[in-house]
């Protein structure tokens, strides 16, 4: 089953009258379960696809369809909800709110989607198990180091039980022990869980450990490959 | 959780808040203290106007404020004064005879009011009696008992048990003297009044300008209660048609001023606090927003609707507000608490005040009614100073603004 569908997506800059394509008719389906990369040089539109994906942005043509939502005819104000509901996110440079501990950065988003306490309070605890954050549910971001920190950015991304995370350069700012413990763990809840990833990356150990490598150059797919 | 987070929000930049919280606190302080000394203040003043000075209700001759003559006396006094006397509504009623007159001491001498009065009907319209600190209430003094006020006493440079000697035209028109003796000086804290009026017995002074007893040019009227005053003045206006009955707003407007308008002036001063502490606010909030940016692109980004992050930062003002409102209005009924019964003491500055008809020892008072809307004006200016703030937050689009770079 296709969680995301997008067909002859484009997204047009018009910088000072020169239209600029940042993304020039992408097709593209995502099966539920898959971990893939999208890969690509500074410039070649990953960000652009990522924001489109992740209901950040609006398409200039074409359509974004999740779970069956053409979310391209949503208002702002609908996609943040849907984004609420349907998405998660990880981002480079973490983005935890530094005043809440890890175990309320994971809480958080359950409490905006309106969950009970109880729910919301076992979830965090096996998220944060599952990242491997036992015992450091009670530190605040910055008694946390680069690696602990994207994990429970993790956990706080798969919290609201989305259909899929995006993950945007998860790696980029952590050193060599700590992405590998990140991919692990990101591995095993996809192996085990079946959650769907999505990374656009630069990050070599990411892109051998996906299972489906997009290559963007220009605004364009220019390969798509399934290991 | 958007309460909490709110609340720790504003305690990422300690510094920052408190500078603010403590400029919001003094200037609640000085909002508050200068409200409860001020409200103390007019409550003295109108205190002292309506108790002592003036009464509730007088009743004259149309024509007598004009030139203070003799001859215009109520015609039947005694009986309506006892008529008065009787209604259900009156508390106490005096009878007074008026007249004017110069008062002369072995030093100087000067224009006066004379007041005949009946000691124990006086005490039941005005509580001049007990604010004699030297000498007695027409006790002590045999033949022609006097009593003045302390301003009069120090410019006619007399003490107690002075002689004084008084000169009028009587009311066959002759000029009389005759020799009055201090049974006490009396203190209101109201130098013109002290200065002007003096009291004698109506008995004496009725022999002295040689008008029967019976006769008065004022009956003064106090009410069992003060909150009927209007309908019981508008009563009694229409039963006396050919007299003229003034309640004491009419009589003394400005205090009747004092006592309509106090309020709003103690408001309109703390709006102007609040409205530049507002500004204040604003500029702090706005720092705080700004430096945050990426964070709350990043809210929106997972989920977080504007409307809840527009109401996190609105919360974040209206707390630092109201801590600083807190501390401040604490501070403020703290001192006033702390000095409402021993008063302030404005003796410095005391012979212009009290020359005003200002006491010069104020006891500071808090009403509850105040402190409430003190408390509802602080919440207004924190919900208006969270605005501009927030919409400014809001204008990001949230892939733009995780992206930034601070």
């Amino acid at each position: 089953m296709n969680v995301i569908e997008v067909n002859a997506l484009e997204k047009i800059y018009n910088d000072s009258e020169v239209k600029v394509y940042a993304l020039n008719g992408v097709d593209l389906s995502i099966e539920a379960g898959e971990f893939t990369a999208i890969v690509g040089p500074s410039g070649s539109g990953k960000t652009t696809l990522l924001n489109l994906l992740g209901g950040l942005d609006q398409p200039t043509s074409g359509q974004i369809s999740i779970g069956g939502t053409d979310i391209s005819k949503l208002s702002s104000s609908q996609l943040i909800d849907f984004r609420l509901r349907n998405i998660g996110f990880v981002f480079q440079a973490y983005n935890l709110i530094p005043v809440l501990t890890a175990k309320e950065n994971v809480e958080f988003i359950m409490h905006l989607q309106n969950r009970p306490k109880e729910e919301r309070l076992t979830r965090t605890m096996s998220l944060l198990k599952a990242v491997g954050l036992e015992g450091r549910e009670n530190s605040r971001p910055n008694k946390l180091s680069g690696g602990q920190q994207q994990r429970v950015a993790v956990a706080r991304a798969l919290a609201s039980k989305p259909k899929f995370v995006l993950a945007d350069e998860p790696t980029a700012n952590l050193d060599s022990k700590a992405t590998e413990n990140l991919l692990e763990i990101m591995e095993e809840l996809n192996r085990n869980e079946n959650i769907t990833f999505i990374f656009s990356t630069h990050d070599q150990r990411v892109v051998n450990k996906a299972r489906r490598v997009i290559t963007l150059e220009d605004g364009k797919i220019i390969s798509d490959v399934r290991k | 959780m958007i309460t909490s987070i709110a609340w720790k929000n504003i305690w990422r930049n300690r510094m920052r808040s408190v500078i603010i919280i403590t400029a919001i606190t003094i200037g609640m302080f000085a909002g508050v203290f200068t409200s409860t000394f001020y409200k103390g203040w007019i409550n003295q003043r109108l205190e002292a106007g309506v108790e002592t000075e003036v009464s509730h209700i007088q009743i004259h001759h149309p024509d007598f404020s004009e030139n203070f003559e003799l001859k215009n006396f109520i015609p039947d006094g005694a009986i309506t004064s006892d008529e008065i006397a009787r209604m259900d509504f009156v508390n106490g009623v005096s009878p007074r005879m008026v007249v004017q007159a110069m008062v002369a001491s072995s030093e100087t001498g000067t224009g006066i009011k004379i007041l005949g009065i009946n000691p124990e009907k006086e005490k039941t319209v005005t509580n001049l009696y007990s604010k004699v600190p030297e000498g007695k209430y027409f006790e002590g003094v045999k033949r022609n008992p006097i009593l003045i006020g302390e301003k009069l006493a120090k410019k006619l440079k007399v003490k107690l048990h002075s002689k004084l000697v008084i000169t009028l035209q009587d009311s066959q028109g002759h000029l009389t003297s005759e020799a009055f003796r201090i049974c006490g000086i009396y203190k209101v804290g109201n130098g013109m009044f002290e200065e002007m009026n003096v009291f004698v017995m109506k008995s004496d002074l009725a022999r002295f300008v040689q008008l029967d007893e019976s006769i008065s040019h004022e009956i003064v009227v106090h009410l069992k209660e003060h909150g009927q005053l209007t309908p019981n003045s508008e009563m009694l206006s229409g039963k006396y048609k050919n007299q003229l009955v003034q309640s004491w707003k009419q009589m003394a407007p400005e205090l009747g001023l004092l006592n309509e308008y106090g309020s709003i002036y103690i408001y309109f001063f703390i709006i102007i606090i609040l409205l530049s502490l507002g500004f204040g606010i604003v500029n702090t909030m706005l720092m705080a927003v700004m430096e945050r940016v990426k964070e709350i692109g990043m809210l929106m980004a997972i989920g977080m609707s504007k409307f809840r992050v527009f109401w996190m930062l609105m919360l974040e003002t209206v707390l630092l507000t109201l801590t600083g409102g807190f501390f401040g209005i604490l501070l403020g009924i703290g001192v006033t608490f702390a000095t409402m019964k021993s008063g302030i003491n404005l003796s410095f500055y005391a012979e212009g005040l009290e020359d005003m008809g200002y006491s010069s020892l104020v006891f500071p008072v808090v009403e509850l009614e105040m402190v409430c809307v003190i408390v509802l004006l602080v919440l207004m200016t924190g919900l208006i100073a969270s605005v501009y703030p927030a919409r400014k937050a809001l204008k990001y689009k949230p892939a733009e603004a995780i992206r930034i770079d601070m």
